[in-house]
């Protein structure tokens, strides 16, 4: 179940890798961020972040609510600018002065807490628009693809249908797909579970399961600490603004080391979340 | 009225209900309707002053000569007049539509760049907003022509008439949409961002359908004002329905022919609150229809 490939795989075909000047250099990360310092206003969120995440690997972010997981996902997206410190993707820093943060945001796929999804669209075009609007793919091919993903995530039949129609799984999925295609080489979910009811839950977390069996590289801010144990390569987890501590899930929920992270791990159980 | 084939218990309930219940609510809303116009009816008829009334404003002789006109009498048709009003609001429609959109969208911008452009409009709507029209129209009607540039000053009274409606409505329109982007969620913006969507695209397939909804009553209102205040361009003497009135009475000393206009500017203005309305049920039909391809 946890054993599934971990760490930079050479002979693995890279699911997404198509951007033909971005090459993956050899045993380069897929993302490595460095002293990442992040305010909003006098409120210092997250005071020098160290990560660096091998591709096809899958790094749970757990922490209290505050602890900054959602600023560190909208950091590495773009949607929030950083005050000091650096962010590589696959060896390329994205926060220098020049880049074009819309060809980022396309090889970087994220899907928030509450669905986002564009309620004057159907599920097809909420699927198809950035393919098309941002890539310039034919509209036919981008819905042939949109339908194929929409298919493998038991999702067709809901293709012509307005979001509002959907339940919040189905939502929840439909905006994972969305963000599948784009193609992206790193994908980044924001407590995609948490606003929806307990029923609902397991469908989403096995999409998620499904894309990290397929090697997609992914960054996971969450508050399910049994999927982060049964799915995470590597848990982080977030406070002060720094990663006080990290380690494979087996490792971190049974031994941590640090004060800290033994204090939030006991919390989480005696409110009987793990 | 049968709709499309209902697919979700609200709509279908609601439906079923308006049915049960619709022959009931039109008799009721008719004899209600012909009770109310029955009233002010009598109160007009029975008013002591209403036979000099009836003579002055609603003599048929009268409304009917002023609709078709007469110029070698001295009097224009009120009815032929009211093109240029069509024509202007026309005009003015679509220029206000396209100048609001740049105002609002430059100052719902957040870049530094654009800081200046926010100033010049914020100033603009402040200063436009404030000013009554008919002083904006005064002042371009008779400023502009006073410059005596080739081009700025040489245009007719309709012209600049509709230079100023564009200037004080888009000012008004401007603020309508900002009140629409707003309403908005930002997390629709940073949805579309997130998946590298450029700025204007974002805008263009995001966000603008979505405030849209929210925009076109407010619009309305303003374009239903839009459609009345042509009538103000007259004082530059440009021959308008109301100026056309305003002639008629001068010369024939009957009033009729303001009911005239008053008439045709309501012929005007009903059926575009009507045709909004159903561009309104028609939004929501979509949205509830769902599996509508
Ligand atoms: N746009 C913003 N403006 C100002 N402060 C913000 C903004 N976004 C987040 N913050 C602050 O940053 C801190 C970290 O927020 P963040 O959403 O990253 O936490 P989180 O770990 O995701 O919490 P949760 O588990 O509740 O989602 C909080 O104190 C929050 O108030
Ligand atoms: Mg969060």
């Amino acid at each position: 179940m946890t054993d599934s490939p971990a760490g930079p795989d050479p002979a693995a075909p890279d699911p997404a890798g198509r951007d033909p000047a971005n090459p993956d250099p050899a045993g380069a990360g897929a993302v490595a961020i460095e002293g990442l310092r992040k305010s909003f206003g006098a409120n210092l969120v997250l005071d020098g972040i160290d990560l660096s995440v091998a591709s096809h690997e899958v790094i749970c972010l757990i922490g209290a609510s505050g602890s900054g997981k959602s600023t560190l996902l909208r950091c590495i997206n773009l949607l929030e600018s950083i005050d000091a410190g650096r962010i590589l993707l696959w060896g390329q820093d994205i926060t220098q002065p020049g880049i074009d943060q819309n060809r980022v945001r396309r090889s970087v796929g994220i899907v928030f807490q509450a669905f986002n999804l564009f309620p004057h669209m159907t599920v097809l075009r909420n699927v198809t628009l950035a393919p098309v609007k941002a890539l310039g793919a034919s509209r036919r091919e981008a819905e042939d693809e949109a339908r194929a993903l929409l298919d493998r995530f038991g999702l067709l039949e809901k293709q012509a249908d307005y979001p509002d129609r959907l339940s919040g799984g189905q939502q929840q999925r439909v905006a994972i797909v969305r963000a599948l295609a784009m193609r992206p080489r790193l994908m980044l979910l924001d407590e995609v579970t948490s606003a929806l009811d307990p029923e609902l839950v397991a469908e989403v977390l096995d999409v998620i399961r499904e894309l990290a069996g397929s090697g997609m590289t992914m960054l996971i801010a969450t508050h399910e600490m049994s999927f982060a144990r049964d799915i995470a390569n590597r848990v982080c987890f977030l406070s002060g603004g720094r990663i006080v501590e990290q380690g494979p899930p087996a490792e971190l929920f049974t031994s941590p080391r640090d004060e800290r992270t033994q204090r939030f791990l006991r919390r989480i159980t005696d409110a009987g979340r793990l | 009225m049968v709709g499309p084939p209902q697919t979700s218990f609200g709509p279908a309930r609601r439906g079923s209900r308006l049915l049960r219940s619709g022959r009931g609510a039109v008799a009721v809303s008719t004899a209600s309707t012909i009770v109310v116009l029955g009233a002010i009816a009598a109160l007009f008829l029975l008013a002591p002053g209403s036979a000099a009334v009836r003579h002055t404003f609603f003599n048929p002789a009268d409304m009917w000569k002023s609709l078709i006109g007469n110029p070698r009498q001295g009097y224009y048709s009120v009815g032929e007049a009211l093109w240029l009003n069509i024509r202007m609001f026309l005009a003015a429609e679509v220029l206000i539509l396209i100048v609001a959109l740049f105002i609002a969208v430059i100052r719902q911008s957040d870049s530094p760049v654009m800081f200046p452009l926010r100033i010049v409009s914020t100033v603009y709507v402040d200063v436009f907003r404030g000013v009554p029209l008919i002083l904006v129209i005064l002042a371009i009607g008779f400023g502009a022509p006073a410059l005596n540039l080739s081009f700025v000053s040489t245009q007719s009274a309709a012209v600049y008439g509709v230079a100023a409606l564009v200037l004080s409505y888009s000012a008004y329109v401007s603020e309508v949409y900002r009140a629409g982007l707003n309403s908005v969620h930002q997390s629709q913006v940073a949805a579309a961002r997130s998946l590298g969507l450029s700025h204007p695209a974002a805008l263009r397939y995001v966000i603008l359908p979505q405030a849209v909804r929210n925009i076109i009553p407010p619009l309305l209102n303003d374009f239903i004002s839009l459609q009345k205040d042509t009538a103000l361009v007259g004082v530059l003497g440009a021959i308008e329905a109301n100026k056309a009135a305003e002639i008629f009475s001068d010369t024939v000393f009957n009033y009729s022919s303001y009911v005239v206009a008053a008439i045709l500017f309501l012929i005007l203005t009903i059926p575009l609150a009507r045709f909004t309305d159903y561009l309104i049920a028609r939004d929501r039909r979509r949205r509830l229809a769902g599996a509508v391809a």
